[in-house]
């Protein structure tokens, strides 16, 4: 049987330096009182799993366990120290609740700079235009400099650009955290049909209640180790993130999000 | 660490038919040559991002390189009294400066491209490479306005261009090119590290207007220096202002051979083609290290 695998991650570590000192005169001082010039901090401590084409993960673990980080090896924005991180096929996503957009420019030039970074042709993004703009929302605000955006705005923009992208692999970081209700919806229903198209789903979330929805298996991340992999409701049980999950999987979808929210907020 | 296998099928026709790869691109240089359409974008942003919310628009790319021309041309030329002594001063100086022009501005504007991008740099998996070229093509865009401005003022005093001599503009501009792209990869990387190279670059590019023969004619070089004129010849930047000026000066004056003999050093093309070999290391080395540095500038930015 021909490999079927869509993520690898083998061993990965990733290794952040703070520098303290970074003028001269800071760094002399320093080295005269004996303090040290850097520190270094593991984000990611010899993480592995393989994710399958199609799967749809749910990553999950505290404030500045490592997430966004695999995420961005997974992205290739960043690559890992040690170990390797493989991908099949194109990538496409949000990362860290926005995407990358250039501040001065209109919400339509970012939008075509977006899909051609993501991979997309011209005729392809003039194609997927409309549908990209109907998504987002942003009505008059199209040909405004996104920096003046608000951040639902912001979000939506980039949300809808990736989700139009035909990639093999989604990565959403905590999209529907800035988004309004009837988008958060939206969101939803469009990684439903991503997830029924076979393509990988790779969801960075605080919100048990979607995770549950959306994914068939969780990982959880401690401290840059992986604590748990397996499946979606044990992982959450694992988290302790369920202490209310009974309600919130019996509630409507409406509520369900709203519980979310204040679950993510409070944690 | 609790690992609990979750049954999972894959449809076949789900898998892409591409092989595993690291995520990201890895082709350097290639890649930004692959990705056309993109390069594209970004050189029409960064032209439209330039002259955006101003009135004259385009046209202020006409006035700059004028207004230095004249600055040059009445100060150096009449206060100084070069125009006695060299012949058609005014083109021999400003061939120089549009092509300096051009290299400065793609090794500055290079230089600070990736800081200037990092809204995009941070979150998406693109060749970084794209930046300098970017910026090296908008300088590039930017040579136009400035070789109409000196066509024009060549054809006003008579001109005969011949082959050997739009040659030697071309290598010029190549030479230019190729070393602007390699000095700003290099130093694009390092500026994202200590913010420093971008004032170094600052300082550097003052040096390049006084060490060119544009402001004064290389035979005064030869005359005072002698021997170490050689020496002067293995700075690049003079070697490409010798040959645009072998492209367009030579040809307005009275008595061009009389010019070339007098004017312009022996063996032109060979040390032309030495500098350019010269420049294709240096870009290959830069792009070597911008490899390197590559993998940490999501988190430095």
């Amino acid at each position: 049987m021909s490999s079927t695998e869509s993520i690898v991650v083998r061993g990965v570590s990733k290794r952040f330096t703070m520098r303290y000192h970074r003028t001269l005169k800071q760094m002399t001082v320093a080295l005269v009182k004996g303090q040290d010039l850097s520190d270094t901090f593991l984000a990611l401590d010899d993480v592995s799993f393989t994710v399958e084409q199609g799967e749809s993960i749910g990553l999950m673990g505290l404030n500045g366990s490592g997430k966004s980080t695999l995420l961005k090896l997974i992205n290739g924005v960043m690559r890992p120290d040690e170990g390797e991180v493989l991908t099949r096929g194109r990538i496409a996503g949000l990362i860290a609740t926005g995407a990358g957009f250039h501040p001065q420019l209109t919400g339509r030039e970012n939008i075509y700079l977006n899909a051609a970074i993501l991979g997309m042709s011209e005729a392809e993004t003039n194609r997927k235009f409309d549908d990209i703009i109907e998504f987002a929302d942003i009505g008059k605000f199209l040909d405004t400099p996104v920096g003046a955006y608000s951040s639902g705005m912001f979000s939506r923009l980039g949300f809808a650009v990736a989700v139009h992208t035909d990639s093999d692999i989604f990565l959403v970081d905590e999209v529907l955290a800035v988004g309004d209700k009837p988008f958060k919806r939206k969101c939803l229903a469009r990684m439903e049909e991503i997830r029924k198209d076979g393509r990988t789903l790779f969801y960075v979330s605080h919100a048990a209640g979607s995770v549950k929805r959306m994914c068939d298996r969780v990982l959880v991340l401690e401290n840059g180790r992986l604590g748990f992999d397996g499946p979606v409701k044990e992982g959450i049980r694992y988290l302790k993130y369920d202490d209310d999950g009974d309600d919130v999987s019996s509630e409507n979808e409406q509520d369900d999000d709203e519980n979310d929210s204040e679950l993510g907020a409070e944690i | 660490m609790i690992r609990v296998p979750v049954p999972h099928t894959v449809d076949p026709a789900t898998v892409p038919d591409a092989p595993l790869a690291p995520p990201g691109a890895n082709g350097g240089l290639l890649d930004v040559f692959r990705r056309r359409y993109l390069l594209r974008l970004l050189v029409r942003k960064e032209i439209q991002g330039r002259y955006s919310g101003s009135f004259l628009g385009l046209f202020w790319s006409y006035v700059q390189p004028a207004v230095r021309f004249a600055m040059y041309f009445f100060v150096i030329g009449g206060i100084l009294g070069l125009h006695d002594e060299v012949e058609v001063f005014g083109v021999h100086m400003f061939a120089g400066i549009v092509f300096v022009h051009f290299f400065t501005e793609s090794f500055n504007a290079g230089t600070r491209s990736i800081i200037k991008n990092k809204a995009l740099v941070r979150k998406m998996a693109m060749p970084r490479e794209m930046f300098p070229v970017a910026s090296m093509l908008v300088s590039a865009f930017h040579v136009v306005p400035g070789l109409v401005i000196l066509t024009v003022a060549c054809v006003a005093v008579g001109w005969t261009p011949d082959l050997v001599g739009v040659m030697a503009g071309l290598l010029g501009f190549v030479i230019c090119a190729v070393l602007g792209t390699a000095l700003a990869l290099l130093f694009s990387a390092a500026n994202v590290f200590f913010r420093d190279f971008g004032n170094v670059v600052n300082t550097l590019t003052i040096f390049v207007t006084f060490s060119v023969p544009m402001i004064y004619p290389y035979s005064m070089v030869e005359q005072r220096f002698r021997d170490f004129a050689d020496y002067y010849l293995l700075n690049p930047l003079a070697e490409v202002v010798l040959l645009v000026q072998r492209c367009f000066w030579v040809g307005t004056t009275d008595d061009p051979t009389e010019t070339i003999e007098h004017h312009i050093p022996d063996h032109l093309f060979l040390i032309g083609f030495g500098h350019l070999a010269a420049a294709l290391v240096v870009l290959v080395v830069a792009q070597l290290v911008f490899t390197r540095l590559e993998n940490k500038f999501a988190e430095r930015l």
